[in-house]
C-alpha cells in the first residue's frame, strides 16, 4: 500500500501520548516504533516528550510531613475505641 | 470494617501511599493544612469502608478514588461553577517547538543537566496547580501517578475519551505554563525549532 510521505509522521504524532502512557495495542506499538527507528525529527519528538513526562513525575513529590503521619494514625485508633 | 485482621491489613497495605496520595493533595488543594486535612479523610473513609474492598482489586486506585471524590465533594460547595472554559486552547508540542532544539543540543553536549531537568521543583508544581481543576487531576493521576486511562476513568467516573481529552488540554497547557519559566530562565532561544 503506498502512502504518502508525511503520513506516518501524522499517525505517529497522533499517538505520542498514547505511547508513552502505555496504551497502544501491541502491533499499533510496534508500529510506531518502527517509525521511530527511521525517524530522526519524530524520534525527538518523543524524546521530548517523555523526559518532559519523566521530569514531572520526579518534580512533583513532597514529603509527608510527621505530624500528619500521627494524625492518621490516632485518627485510625479512635475508630477502633468506637 | 470486618474484623482486627482487616484492620492489621488496612494500616499495613494503606499506609505506604501516603506519600503519593499526599503529594497528589497537596496538587489538588495547592496549600498544605487542606492537604493534610484531605489526607486524613481519605484514610478514614477508606478505614470504613476497608469490608467493602475487594481484595485482589487495586488499593491505590481504590485509595485515590476516595480522595478525588473527597477533594471534588468538599471543594464544590466553594466553588461557583466548572471552569473548564477558562482555559486557553494551546497548540500540539508547545515547548518542543520552543525548547526541542536547545533539549537536544544539551544531550548531544551530554550536558549533566537537560534543559527540562531545570525546571525547580517548585516551577513544575507551580505550573500543575495553576491548571483548571479537572484538567490538573487528570495530569496527575496519568503523569505522576502513572495511572493507565482506564483506571483514571473509573477514579473519576468519566469515559476513557473524557479522560483522553482531559489530558492532552491539561498537558498543552502545562506546556504553557512550564514556558513561562522557560522563559524567565532566559532558556528560550529565538531560534525555535520547526516543527
Amino acid at each position: 500500500m503506498n502512502r504518502p510521505v508525511a503520513e506516518p509522521c501524522q499517525e505517529a504524532i497522533a499517538t505520542l501520548y498514547s505511547f508513552l502512557d502505555g496504551e497502544l495495542t501491541p502491533d499499533m506499538r510496534e508500529r510506531i516504533q518502527h517509525h521511530l527507528d527511521d525517524c530522526a525529527p519524530c524520534l525527538s519528538k518523543f524524546d521530548f516528550e517523555s523526559e518532559l513526562k519523566a521530569v514531572i513525575a520526579r518534580k512533583c513529590r513532597d514529603e509527608v510531613p510527621e505530624s500528619l503521619k500521627l494524625r492518621v494514625a490516632q485518627a485510625l485508633r479512635a475508630e477502633d475505641g468506637s | 470494617m470486618a474484623g482486627m485482621a482487616d484492620k492489621a491489613t488496612f494500616a499495613e497495605q494503606a499506609m505506604p501511599f501516603m506519600s503519593s496520595l499526599y503529594s497528589a493533595a497537596l496538587r489538588m488543594t495547592r496549600n498544605g493544612p487542606d492537604a493534610e486535612d484531605l489526607v486524613q479523610e481519605t484514610y478514614l473513609k477508606a478505614y470504613r469502608a476497608f469490608g467493602s474492598f475487594q481484595e485482589g482489586t487495586n488499593l491505590k486506585s481504590w485509595l485515590y478514588k476516595i480522595l478525588t471524590n473527597t477533594f471534588i465533594n468538599a471543594y464544590r460547595a466553594r466553588r461557583r461553577r466548572p471552569v473548564e472554559s477558562d482555559m486557553e486552547d494551546v497548540e500540539d508540542l508547545y515547548l518542543y517547538r520552543r525548547l526541542g532544539g536547545l533539549e537536544a543540543a544539551a544531550a548531544s553536549r551530554s550536558a549533566e543537566e537537560t534543559v527540562l531537568d531545570g525546571f525547580s521543583e517548585g516551577e513544575v508544581k507551580a505550573a500543575v496547580e495553576s491548571l483548571p481543576e479537572q484538567f490538573r487531576i487528570a495530569v496527575v493521576l496519568a503523569d505522576v501517578e502513572g495511572f493507565s486511562y482506564k483506571e483514571i476513568a473509573d477514579i473519576l467516573d468519566v469515559p476513557i475519551g473524557t479522560v483522553m481529552s482531559r489530558l492532552h488540554r491539561g498537558r498543552r497547557a502545562l506546556q504553557k505554563a512550564l514556558h513561562t519559566y522557560a522563559s524567565e530562565h532566559r532558556l528560550v532561544s529565538p531560534a525555535d525549532v520547526a516543527n
